[in-house]
């Protein structure tokens, strides 16, 4: 065994998974997985993982790199403020969602007594600050500061707001952990979210991995560097962009259901493909949205609702009556794994539900308006009808087979022409789970891990021929 | 330089995408030291006052040029009030009815509805740099 070996870890909310990569030929040689104990000791679910990765290997390269992720102990919990909930609002949020958070509240305008206290109750690992473009409305974040002065959580603060109140705000929250970045609207209509961004990402690898135990097993690994989604984020980046000369995917999109939400990720400019008006916030490039209504097992009651309970008994092809019964059984053991055909064909209907309305959340709209000059289309959101590949993440989609039905669901349909959904894409799977892995190895070696991306992630299709 | 440390609001109002006239007086407006957000064609109402609470502005200037100006302004202080800008200069001005009506009724109808003045077809933008910075001077003397 070589000593150009990376293992890339993911101290995830279930389990803790490990990766472990062959640098020289780009390819994935073992995988491993143990128990999360962020809890506990998060030592005991490391060790176990390495020990099934041992056990696969026969023994343990020596590891050049050592890094991780984490989504564990409720991932990175933020609450983000801003002024108007259009701009600076959905700035604020915009910026915490690409840093891989979890948004756990979101206030707009003036802060009250009662917000403060439920920020408290909230008990966020990070608070994010914004308000007023530079130059513009101070009123309201000096307000806010003032407010934030008396929460009782020592939660670090991240200011990115109105440039011109950030001496204001520095005075008022003396003594607590603040760190001013730059604003995540400095003018009207434009995104900047990359200094708020890196601002979290310090505190985070500089206080959250520590408040929340998992630097105990810090002679294990090299760094955590980042949140998992901001990781999956990194890896999507890198294989749509490619690197270093070489060519990556292009535009695509990352669908990635999970037991209680749905992430979806776009690397595309979004712009028209029709010359539509484009009206509303300016998109980033980046795009990560998190829907937390969508899920496959705690919020599974959500995904039935959302669809109409006999919608999913028809794709599922059971009755109304058993729909109700199949969300008891989730309800009662949400680590349940399909067994019967039936089960399957409801977690199939589940699936397909959840990446239909997450990726339909995601997509932008087009509007026709009716002016002298004739119709006119104006778009809100991403355009995303050209792009041609949809990478699917998580066990779901990988476990549960019947592509053709996912890419059915994601896909415009001609029943709802606004919504600008990919047209015709390619389904990519990452069966290994290793896009968290490919975005931590691209942090220190970008070639290597996009030659690692190009290889595991690769058409449904395929997976198919493989799997056969 | 009259316009010196303000900042205004503009862009043409409901489903008008007559822009040309917005944007000569934006550029008479940015010469005159303003400092412009502007917001284009095709704006909803709501996208005027959301801009000016973010950006602090002092005036919200909006045009209409199809006619339907009266209906797409309908409640636009009311909104100015709601989000706390109960104080800021509104204007508007250009076609703002269909039809031939005298310009006195027509601007006593925007004057009503909450709008601080209405400009008719064909003014020019050094008028409408001068009365913009003599109301602001007149609301310095009251302030």
């Amino acid at each position: 065994m070589n000593a150009h070996a990376a293992l890339l870890i993911d101290f995830g909310s279930t389990y803790t998974k490990l990766r472990a990569v062959d640098l020289d030929e780009a390819r994935l040689i073992g995988t491993g997985q143990g128990p999360s104990t962020v809890r506990t000791d998060i030592r005991i679910g490391m060790r176990a993982a390495l020990s099934d990765l041992e056990a696969k290997l026969g023994a343990l390269p020596r590891f050049r790199y050592r890094l991780a992720s984490s989504s564990a102990a409720g991932g990175l919990r933020m609450v983000t403020i801003g002024l108007v909930r259009e701009l600076t609002v959905e700035a604020a949020r915009q910026a915490a969602l690409g840093a891989g958070a979890k948004l756990v509240g979101t206030f707009t305008n003036k802060l009250t007594r009662s917000d403060v206290e439920a920020i408290d109750a909230l008990a966020p690992d990070i608070i994010l600050l914004a308000g007023g473009t530079d130059g513009g409305n101070t009123e309201v974040v000096v307000h806010n500061a003032k407010m934030l002065a008396q929460i009782k959580t020592d939660a670090p603060i991240v200011y990115a707001g109105n440039r011109v109140a950030a001496d204001d705000a520095r005075e008022l929250l003396a003594g607590r952990s603040l760190t001013v970045a730059d604003n995540v609207m400095p003018e009207l209509g434009k995104l900047a979210s990359e200094s708020a961004r890196d601002a979290i990402r310090q505190i985070f690898i500089a206080r959250i991995v520590h408040a929340k135990g998992i630097d105990r097993a810090q002679e294990m690994f090299d760094d955590v560097l980042m949140p998992t989604p901001a990781a999956v984020m990194e890896g999507a980046r890198l294989l749509a962009d490619g690197a270093g000369g070489e060519p990556g995917l292009g535009e695509l999109l990352v669908v990635d259901p999970g037991g209680a939400t749905t992430d979806v990720h776009s690397i595309a400019s979004g712009e028209s493909s029709s010359g539509a008006i484009q009206k509303g916030m300016p998109e980033p490039r980046i795009k990560r949205t998190v829907e937390g209504d969508l899920g496959m097992r705690h919020t599974a009651a959500s995904v039935v609702e959302a669809a109409g309970v006999e919608r999913i008994a028809q794709q599922a092809n059971i009755s109304v009556a058993g729909v109700g019964a199949m969300l008891e059984r989730i309800a009662e053991n949400v680590e349940m794994i399909p067994q019967t055909p039936a089960e399957h064909a409801f977690d199939r209907a589940l699936l397909a539900t959840a990446i239909e309305i997450a990726v339909r959340r995601h997509a932008g709209t087009v509007e026709t308006v009716y002016t002298t000059m004739g119709p006119a289309t104006v778009q809100y959101g991403k355009d995303l009808t050209r792009i041609e590949f949809v990478v699917a993440t998580g066990g779901a989609p990988i476990h549960l087979g019947d592509h053709d039905a996912l890419l059915e669901a994601m896909r415009s349909a001609p029943s709802d022409p606004r919504s600008l959904r990919p047209r015709a894409p390619h389904l990519y799977l990452d069966r290994d789970y290793i896009l968290y892995a490919i975005g931590l190895l691209a942090s220190v070696d970008p070639q290597t891990a996009l030659r690692l991306a190009r290889r595991s992630i690769t058409p449904a299709d395929r997976a198919k021929e493989v799997a056969q | 330089m009259p316009g010196l440390g303000r900042t205004l609001v503009t862009g043409v109002i409901g489903s008008d995408t007559h822009i040309v006239g917005n944007r000569i007086l934006t550029m008479a407006l940015e010469e005159a030291g303003y400092k412009v957000v502007s917001l284009g064609a095709l704006t909803p109402a709501g996208e005027f006052i959301a801009a000016a609470v973010e950006t602090n502005a002092d005036a919200i200037l909006v045009s209409s040029l199809y006619g339907q100006g009266e209906l797409d302004c309908r409640g636009f202080r009311e909104l100015c009030i709601e989000a706390g800008l109960q104080d800021i200069l509104i204007y508007v001005g250009g076609n703002l009815v269909v039809g031939k009506q005298p310009w006195e009724e027509v601007e006593q109808r925007f004057l009503a509805m909450g709008f601080d003045r209405a400009f008719p077809p064909g003014t020019r933008t050094e008028d409408v740099v001068a009365i913009l910075a003599q109301d602001f001077t007149a609301r310095e003397k009251v302030g």
